[in-house]
């Protein structure tokens, strides 16, 4: 009997999931907290690898995830200054510098469509010598980004309590509250907005790290991804401190790759279907609450009719 | 406190939907002033408001507070130094943050980074336990879980927490039940008696106009038809109010929710 998941399969997942979760972590802050759909996310996921394995090949394998987060957050500045200074849509600014990314990657990764860093140092090789135990060679990788994301969780959740946090929470809750507070919103949209692609930007950075060789359409479909992963996260911690949320958002994503790596070990459907099975994930994700509702009104009807006819 | 002078606002202009709102209308009010004001539908009693606190800028004229020009000030720039209450218990308070959090969004004290103290806390239990309404108890929880009175009460609180040079109050109690109305109310004659502070206060409450405060303005068409204080104003009843206004305006006053009496 096949079993459902191999522990490499498993570890895998994990290791992909935790890096989604940065991504998601991104969403949960311009989509849960500003409540601004930020579609640029798939070019700035794809802009850190870019920058990040620029620099790793460069022999800064450290320096390597501050330039990504720092090239993320530009990401994030142009969007937020669209948005906020000129007047775009957000989804129209998202679709706009998301379109120009393309090309800036590219031109980063000096105009070739994919760029490998195999033999390079990178943060995990320098980790991967630390210790030569066994457990170590095999699961060094996992830790690794357990410890980032452990620090980017903390550091996220300590902000949204600051003033500075508080405001961009109260931006997507009531711009009106934080402009009587004395606060510019389009302030608040650009710190959330850089911070946001900062994280994405450092996703990118390490899933070129752990792949050791991606290509320029490494971000696409990036956003779906990490949108099924926040629904999914939010919808396990519903209505809680932010805290939990960003721990649901985390779950979420392992969650999510917990689930496709079973439905491609399982041969249940071909690998070729990924995207499908990850759209239908967010669909289903989506459509739940609503469906909820939907369910609860025709049974009841359904008792309403039974009785009646008795 | 406030100098209005000669502003005129026209929206929309070259259009079918040109609107001229207002036409040089010129307000002062004194420090420590409480006006209320009455108007007609559409008289431009929240557009105003709007003009003071700087949703839009108006076309000509200056508006002065304390004798600082705002005139070009962005809103979140003058909202410093103006509170404002609108009519909608929702627009004043972020809901899904706790009480506490709404309250030190509205101190807005500290660096950016700086976290809710003991002290802010502490400060914060006491103002909410002047309102009377349990809320002191309540601080972590998200505002969106108040009633509209009691959301209404926290936003007074909020706006005045460093006292403003002026207070907008726009129709603030006229979305809440009665009772909760008038404890509102009281609350607000509490906070700006005891702060000094100089106050707008629209109302469709004819009795409430010529109770509350030290002056009050009636409005029709974007201007300002009639001004009463002091000892005209202390003897006048709600029949004289009207017949003043159709004076004033040369037309009876025409507002579908205005309260002739209680």
């Amino acid at each position: 009997m096949p079993s459902i998941l191999s522990v490499t399969a498993l570890r895998t997942a994990l290791e992909v999931g935790m890096v989604y979760s940065l991504v998601a972590i991104a969403l949960f802050i311009s989509f849960s907290i500003l409540n601004i759909a930020d579609l640029s996310t798939d070019g700035c996921y794809t802009l850190g690898f870019a920058v990040g394995a620029t620099m790793t090949l460069a022999g800064h394998p450290f320096l390597a995830l501050p330039a990504a987060m720092a090239a993320g957050a530009c990401s994030g500045f142009v969007l937020a200054f669209l948005q906020t200074r000129l007047g775009v849509e957000s989804i129209l600014a998202g679709i706009i510098v998301n379109t120009g990314l393309y090309t800036v990657n590219l031109a980063v990764m000096g105009w070739s469509a994919n760029l490998s860093i195999f033999g390079c140092d990178s943060i995990f090789t320098v980790a991967k010598a630390l210790s030569s135990a066994a457990w170590w060679q095999k699961w060094h990788e996992l830790v690794v980004l357990a410890v980032i994301l452990l620090i980017v969780a903390l550091a996220v959740a300590f902000f949204f309590h600051t003033r500075l946090g508080l405001s961009i929470r109260a931006t997507g809750d009531n711009p009106d509250m934080v402009r009587s507070s004395s606060i510019n919103p389009a302030f608040t949209i650009t710190v959330g907005l850089c911070l946001a692609n900062s994280l994405t930007g450092l996703a990118g950075c390490l899933i070129g790290m752990l792949n050791k060789s991606c290509d320029i359409n490494l971000g696409t479909g990036m956003v779906t991804i990490a949108l099924a992963s926040l629904i999914i996260g939010e919808g396990i911690m519903r209505k809680a401190s932010i805290p939990l949320r960003i721990l649901g958002v985390i779950l979420g994503a392992c969650l999510y790759r917990l689930i496709i790596a079973v439905a491609i070990n399982t041969s249940l459907v071909p690998t070729e279907c990924f995207k499908l099975i990850s759209a239908l994930i967010v669909a289903i994700a989506c459509v739940t609450p609503q469906g909820k509702k939907l369910l609860s009104l025709q049974l009841r009807k359904l008792a309403l009719r039974k009785k009646g006819g008795a | 406190m406030l100098r209005i002078s000669h502003i005129s606002k026209t929206f929309n202009p070259g259009t079918i939907n040109e609107k001229r709102v207002f036409a040089d209308l010129s307000l002062h009010l004194a420090p420590g002033d409480f006006v209320t004001i009455i108007g007609s539908n559409g008289a431009g009693k929240s557009t105003l408001f709007n003009a003071i606190a700087g949703d839009f800028v108006v076309d000509s004229g200056s508006i002065e507070v304390n004798g600082q020009d705002i005139t070009f000030l962005p809103s979140h720039r003058r909202s410093k130094h103006i509170g404002r209450l609108f009519q909608d218990p929702m627009r004043g308070t972020a809901p899904h943050m706790t009480i506490e959090e709404n309250l030190a969004m509205a101190a807005g004290s500290g660096g950016w980074f700086s976290h809710l103290s003991r002290e802010d806390r502490k400060r914060f239990r006491e103002k909410l336990s002047q309102l009377n309404m349990g809320l002191e108890d309540r601080m972590r929880q998200p505002v969106g879980l108040l009633s509209g009175g009691q959301r209404q009460a926290l936003s007074l609180l909020m706006s005045t927490m460093n006292p403003p040079w002026l207070l907008l109050l726009d129709e603030h109690t006229a979305a809440l039940d009665p009772a909760t109305a008038e404890k509102v109310l009281e609350l607000t004659k509490k906070v700006v008696t005891e702060g000094k502070i100089t106050t707008l206060m629209v109302t469709h409450n004819m009795r409430q106009a010529l109770e509350l405060g030290n002056r009050t303005l009636m409005m029709d068409d974007g201007g300002i038809v009639l001004d009463v204080s002091r000892e005209q104003r202390k003897h006048m009843t709600v029949d004289d109010l009207l017949a003043q206004f159709k004076v004033g305006a040369g037309k009876h006053l025409d507002n579908d929710r205005l309260l002739l009496s209680e």
